[in-house]
């Protein structure tokens, strides 16, 4: 058991510290000054000066991602049993969904910062739970839809009316492309929060924090948030995993279906 | 024979008239949703204005929902009239030209870093078929390197552009740092799609091939190289999609002038003497988004029809 | 292109195991010895499991003998698969969806490095043979399952090698078509008069197509019984002739593996 997972992490482990001692051992040979990538050293450095500052901007970017995050899930998820539910609907909700994915979302940033003003943290919240949704109502209609004819065939014999139908055969069926899509979504939601920042919202948030330490050419900071925003997207991606095994137990997490 | 050369051509032609019909449809209904969309965001201002001054004491409005005053919602006319409008003073040239200007320097950009995306990403697909060990390795760094918010640091690249690479014989301009954005963007869905589409190859296939007594490189360019490519278009969609959100981000954190993110950044810092310039530059991008994944699905279309799965059992 | 050897296919004492010394290991084949001459027609029939695909496999070097040796054409499995002695047929044709027939008829050839010129007469040429002539510019989704099948034949036969190795390849057809596959795959055989080695889950099948029909115990594989198929010339009248019952159910007896006939 504890071999399995030796086999499964090592190659990764190796390639991860191989390649960050690669990276502190040439700097410290080469040591280029004020380069715009500086040493793992320097940046963890900066990490630890900036603590608390880098932990009251996480905790407010982290704010949004995180309620975003949930909002669109939910929105994502009722409308994929909606439309699961009707043909017609499916037929034509989803391909208008996947075109829908193919605009810049975040060109609407500017748009909700006129409607709900530049401050407001609605305006970075709408970003991020329209970037949420669509991943999820998508992945989530597919995994209802996608069910095995012949185990439909089997409700109907049994004259399962349809909410039967799906809670025993489309949402066990469904939570696997669900839990696909939780994880792209949950690094969205970040990436999502952190760039909607940009554009407006609290200064104490790591999108500013980023950009003005990079305007001021401390890269070391820069880079620091950077990583902190690095560590809430995996948190959130390791939470989303946690959940998915505690919902499926009978699937090995792993084996989780594509999108 | 002829009867079944007949009737496969026939059916072949069905198929053809029924895929049109589908994507005319599709086409309907998004143009339909635009539609709605219009009308309600209307409606919503119509329903707004007639209660007028009393929506400044709901609290849920301009908190949760919008303002329906022209300035934060102007009105769908005033928009699409806009787009005739010459927004500077100085000359005539439309508002429409500026954004189809903007929007083709975002698209290059976009459009370089897709194609570098994609070659990088078929390398480390390619690097990763062949050692099970690196494919282990490499994968959760590929997952992880999308969670760093790499658009993020676009002015750190866009400085690193203007002052790094001049040992190229050419000229470094800010436009290739955005285009290194939308390169990260892309090779991520690119590599995990291609070597889930290179391993996807018929297992009888490869035995085949074995049996040929195939080379690692012929079974590689013959077998699973074209067995990867509906894959790879799958990773495409969403590649231009990121590249082009992630061409339009570097622009406005690096300050790249000439494209639709410093147009997008001018009008919104102008937004009380002009509000529609802005919404105008919004649903410029949004065509921009759209325009690149048609091209992907044109290019899938023209590339993958004559691959049916579908077996016709005569 | 190949010499013609005395003995096409030489098996000796060869004994298959995989996953050795893992609690899943597992014996496919015992000691097995096996000559097969230089145009014969032989199929391997036996139950699931039984190891005969790993049997095939072996002869075309895809895997090799725990124990044992594998010769073909007088040389190693190995060495008769670098020189292309053989070419193989399996259950699902394996045509490649995104080349055209006469594309995919030409893919070993492309692979060996034969000209264009050469490479396009020899795919018309297999055309012919196949009985498929106007089929060259379709694409693989066009064709029924027989005739993508007649395809990967021809496809197998293209660089004329000496052995054609056919592991189930009619199995996903329905029977009527089957049928008719096994006497396209007897003219071509009379044709071009290649060694055969054909592995089937079919008694009938066994029977029609060969002229020896080994039968393999269940695992761990060993011949339990090699009957010689004397039945001439083979015509559609031939299934259901008293003699071809007769050896069906000779070969039905011998995979009577459940009941033991001596005490």
């Amino acid at each position: 058991m504890i071999r399995k997972a030796i086999r499964a992490a090592g190659p990764a482990l190796v390639i991860g510290v191989g390649g960050i001692a690669l990276w502190e051992i040439s700097f410290a040979i080469i040591q280029p000054d004020g380069f715009v990538l500086p040493a793992p050293s320097e940046i963890l450095a900066a990490f630890t000066e900036n603590i608390d500052e880098i932990w009251v901007a996480t905790k407010n970017t982290g704010y949004i991602a995180i309620t975003g995050l949930i909002a669109g899930v939910i929105l994502g998820v009722l409308w994929a049993l909606l439309v699961s539910r009707y043909r017609t609907a499916n037929e034509t909700l989803t391909p208008l969904a996947i075109a829908l994915n193919a605009i810049p979302i975040i060109a609407l940033a500017p748009i909700f910062n006129a409607w709900f003003g530049l401050l407001s943290p609605v305006s970075n919240q709408s970003i991020v739970i329209i970037l949420v949704f669509f991943p999820v109502f998508i992945n989530t209609t597919k995994g209802l839809t996608a069910v095995k004819p012949a185990e439909l065939e089997l409700m109907r014999s049994y004259a399962a009316p349809p909410r039967e139908v799906a809670r025993k055969v489309r949402i066990p069926n469904a939570m696997p492309y669900f839990f696909t899509a939780l994880k792209i979504a949950s690094s969205l939601a970040v990436i999502g929060a952190i760039v909607a920042e940009y554009f407006g919202g609290r200064q104490d948030a790591l999108g500013p924090l980023i950009v003005q330490n990079a305007g001021l050419t401390r890269y070391a900071d820069a880079w620091a948030a950077v990583l902190a925003g690095s560590l809430l997207g995996i948190v959130l991606y390791l939470l989303s995993g946690i959940f998915e095994r505690a919902s499926m137990p009978w699937e090995h997490a792993a084996e989780t279906a594509g999108s | 024979m002829t009867t079944r050369e007949e009737t496969a051509s026939a059916v072949a032609k069905l198929e053809r008239r029924d895929a049109i019909r589908r994507l005319v449809r599709k086409v309907v209904v998004f143009l339909l949703f635009i539609v709605v969309l219009g009308l309600a965001y209307t409606g919503y201002k119509a329903f707004g204005q007639s209660i007028d001054d009393a929506q400044t004491d709901w609290p849920v409005v301009g908190a949760v929902l919008p303002r329906t005053d022209d300035l934060t919602m102007p009105p769908i006319a005033d928009i699409m009239a806009e787009f005739g409008q010459p927004p500077q003073r100085n000359s005539s040239k439309p508002l429409a030209a500026f954004i189809a200007e903007a929007s083709l320097f975002t698209f290059r950009e976009a459009a370089f870093g897709f194609v570098f995306g994609v070659l990088l990403g078929l390398a480390i697909a390619i690097v990763m078929l062949r050692s099970k060990w690196l494919e282990r390795g490499m994968s959760p760094y590929l997952v992880m390197s999308q969670t760093i918010p790499l658009v993020a640091i676009a002015p750190i690249i866009v400085i690193w552009g203007s002052t790094s690479m001049g040992w190229l014989p050419f000229e470094w301009k800010t436009w290739m740092s955005v285009a290194i954005i939308a390169t990260y963007l892309t090779f991520f869905p690119v590599a995990m799609n291609g070597i889930k589409g290179l391993q996807s190859a018929d297992p009888a296939a490869m035995e085949l091939m074995a049996s040929y007594a195939a080379s690692r490189r012929q079974i590689l360019v013959r077998l699973q190289l074209p067995a990867s490519v509906p894959y790879l278009f799958a990773a495409f969609k969403i590649a231009a999609t990121a590249a082009i959100v992630g061409a339009i981000v570097g622009e406005i954190s690096g300050g790249v002038k000439g494209g639709l993110g410093r147009l997008i950044l001018d009008f919104a810092s102008r937004y009380t003497t002009g509000p529609e310039r802005l919404y105008a530059t919004v649903i410029g991008s949004a065509v921009l988004g759209i325009v690149a994944v048609g091209l992907v699905i044109f290019g899938e279309y023209l590339v993958l029809s004559n691959r049916k799965e579908e077996p016709l059992s005569l | 292109m190949t010499d013609k050897a005395a003995c096409a296919v030489e098996v000796s004492g060869a004994t298959k195991v995989f996953n050795t010394g893992k609690p899943n290991e597992v014996k496919a084949l015992d000691h097995i010895d096996l000559s097969i001459s230089d145009g014969a027609f032989v199929s391997l029939i036996g139950p699931s499991g039984c190891g005969k695909s790993t049997l095939l496999r072996l002869i075309a070097a895809l895997t090799h003998p725990t124990e044992g040796t594998v010769c073909v054409n007088d040389k190693s499995a190995d060495q008769a698969r670098l020189d292309r002695d053989y070419g193989m047929a399996f259950q699902t044709s394996a045509l490649f969806k995104w080349r055209t027939i006469t594309e995919n008829i030409e893919l070993p050839l492309q692979l060996m490095g034969w000209s264009r010129a050469n490479r396009k007469e020899r795919a018309a040429e297999m055309l012919e043979l196949i009985k498929l002539p106007e089929f060259g510019d379709h694409y693989p989704y066009e064709l029924s399952g027989g005739m993508r099948q007649r395809v990967a034949i021809a496809r197998a036969l293209s660089f004329r090698p000496s052995l054609l190795l056919m592991d189930e390849p009619f199995g996903a057809l329905d029977e009527m078509t089957r049928e008719h596959m096994q006497m396209e795959l007897l003219d071509i055989w009379h044709k071009t008069e290649k060694t055969v080695v054909f592995v089937t889950h079919s008694i009938p099948e066994a029977v029609f197509l060969s002229q020896r029909v080994i039968v393999m115990s269940p695992r761990p594989g060993r011949i339990a019984s090699d009957i010689a198929v004397e039945l001439g010339d083979r015509v559609f009248e031939t299934r259901e002739s008293p003699d071809f019952f007769t050896k069906v159910t000779e070969v039905r007896e011998a995979l009577r593996f459940d009941h033991e006939v001596d005490g």
